[in-house]
């Protein structure tokens, strides 16, 4: 059988640009906001200072990672007020546009997991390795009860998404190592084993999810033509099937706090089926 | 395995799903658990930046964000009109070629270098990975009187309320630990710590002996103090030698620990006013003739 690539028939049907628009914006997205880190130390323009733990926006507005507070509390550290300021501001931005937008338009280690599923997708690697979906929730509560038995931040220790921005702001050291071994295990041995099954940082932001109104809408779920194209682009392919296939009388929206808000089920769709809109 | 049917499907989740998601986690805590505690020492090259809390909870708070680095870099940048230099490798073997290389320009290497001060450890560093850090005998602390690094912290890793000045912050503390080296102990002049000391004669004095070389000479001994070095690093940074004679140490490697029992008579006396004991019994005069 001739291996059908999710998102062919969407670029025949709507043109590349129209099938690549919200991974284009998604990128430009990413690239972005480091490029925004990486500005001040390489010209001199500080419009951002600090990583993804904790930062400066325009030299007021803090923002601090919600996992590094809560660890840092659970370590027994009382921060100032900046640090829960920032960590008030986070929770906000991302109560509004869903938590696990982060992952998708922010985190940096989502351009490795990306290439890895693509590379996984290409091979057709059989699904080799059983791993539930909730390890990321099991790991993120050990990571606390961690932080209080030691009393010291431990996640930070080998945090991916950190070490890949902090190395790329201030240097890699022996990081490569670690993401290289992220590559692998998403590429090679579990098609989104990072992002979609151990990721604690993933798993916290998950958990922010108190009045999202940005949503992934199925509205026109009356032309699925089961190509299953968008099930195999998404990073979450389960949080897809309650609305799409929920059948009449459901809900047409996309509710589970784990769409990371990617938009590319809307690319692939040659259908047209998805589109992003405020949730009612 | 697949004789025992499971009794109903939650308990095909639990045994299916839930266990092995929950022993898989653990197992990735456990591993994590025993790196954090092999990750808990500091290497002695490695100081943590002024204000820094004591390195116990300094790891609680500290969330790894790097402004400290970056208000270091804007501050020396600033002052070097934009110029800066890539720093080395941050090891002390490294540390040595490099100021080597630096000595060889001449005038051309200040004391105080472009090279910036503060940096966030690496991955395999050795140093818990994201904590700011500075090696003296690269780029020693600048001493920065508005302490630009305390003042960007975000969580009070580095305390500005503990600090009233950049002079209070006890970073580490200068140790002139080779003897057989320092030029000063061979009783030459050379006062290159001391001369570069930003708490001169307080923090670095030097003390004068006899050189029992010659028999009429001084040596003029630096000799550092406690109460008032910061452990910036510039005496370190500084010293001609190879590898230097005086080294900044973590203060815990650096001072040593009177038992919580021990008085010194004389503070005891002064502070008393008078001796605290009575004065020398008086025994009887016993002569051997006068034994029974």
């Amino acid at each position: 059988m001739k291996q059908r690539i999710a998102g062919r028939e969407a670029v025949a049907k709507k043109g590349w640009l129209r099938a690549h628009k919200w991974l284009l914006f998604r990128r430009i997205s990413q690239l972005g906001i480091l490029g925004l880190f990486l500005l001040g130390p390489l010209a001199g323009i500080w419009v951002i200072s600090g990583t993804l733990s904790a930062s400066t926006v325009l030299g007021f507005l803090p923002l601090t990672d919600p996992l590094l507070l809560v660890q840092s509390l659970a370590a027994g550290h009382l921060p100032e007020a900046v640090a829960v300021f920032g960590f008030i501001a986070v929770l906000a931005i991302y109560s509004l546009i869903g938590g696990r937008t982060y992952c998708a338009w922010v985190c940096p280690v989502n351009l490795v997991t990306d290439a890895a599923a693509w590379t996984n997708r290409r091979l057709e690697l059989k699904k080799n390795l059983s791993l539930s979906k909730s390890t990321r929730y099991w790991l993120l509560g050990f990571i606390i009860l961690l932080c209080a038995a030691t009393g010291s931040i431990v996640w930070e220790l080998v945090n991916p998404v950190t070490v890949l921005q902090r190395g790329l702001l201030f240097g890699m050291g022996l990081g490569w190592l670690l993401i290289a071994a992220i590559f692998v295990f998403d590429a090679f041995v579990l098609r989104h084993g990072w992002c979609g099954h151990l990721c604690p940082v993933g798993a916290a932001y998950s958990l922010i999810r108190f009045a999202t109104l940005l949503r992934v809408k199925v509205a026109g779920r009356a032309r699925c033509t089961d190509c299953m194209d968008c099930f195999a682009v998404c990073p979450e392919p389960q949080v897809i099937r309650p609305a799409l296939k929920g059948g009449e009388g459901s809900a047409t929206v996309i509710a589970s706090a784990n769409c990371l808000n990617c938009g590319r089920c809307i690319d692939v769709c040659p259908q047209e089926v998805f589109s992003f809109a405020k949730r009612t | 395995m697949e004789t025992e049917q499971p009794a109903s499907s939650s308990r095909r989740r639990l045994l299916t799903e839930t266990i092995p998601a929950a022993a898989g986690a653990a197992v990735l805590a456990v591993l994590l658990g025993g790196h954090q505690q092999s990750a808990q020492a500091l290497p002695p090259h490695a100081i943590r930046p002024p204000g820094a809390l004591p390195e116990e909870d300094f790891l609680a708070a500290c969330l790894r964000c790097g402004q400290c680095v970056r208000a270091c870099e804007k501050n020396l940048r600033q002052d070097k009109g934009g110029e800066t230099t890539a720093p080395p490798a941050a090891f002390p073997t490294d540390a040595g070629a490099f100021v080597s290389q630096l000595a060889e320009l001449g005038t051309n290497a200040p004391l105080e270098t472009a090279v910036p001060v503060l940096r966030l450890a690496e991955i395999g560093s050795g140093i818990p990975a994201g904590t700011p850090y500075f090696v003296p005998r690269i780029s020693p602390c600048r001493m920065c009187e508005d302490m630009p690094c305390v003042k960007a912290c975000p969580s009070g890793a580095l305390n500005n309320k503990k600090l009233a000045s950049i002079n209070e912050a006890r970073m580490g503390l200068a140790v002139l630990v080779d003897h057989e080296n320092c030029l000063n102990h061979q009783g030459l002049r050379c006062d290159v710590c001391y001369r570069n000391c930003p708490v001169i004669d307080k923090a670095l004095t030097l003390e004068m002996q006899v050189n029992q070389r010659t028999g009429v000479h001084a040596r003029l001994i630096p000799t550092v103090h406690s109460q008032h070095c910061t452990g910036c690093g510039k005496c370190e940074r500084s010293c001609v030698l190879e590898n230097p004679a005086i080294k900044v140490l973590p203060l815990a490697q650096a001072k040593g620990e009177l038992g919580r029992h021990y008085r010194l008579g004389w503070e005891e006396k002064e502070k008393a006013g008078h001796s605290l004991i009575p004065p020398v019994l008086e025994l009887p005069m016993r002569k051997p003739e006068e034994l029974p």
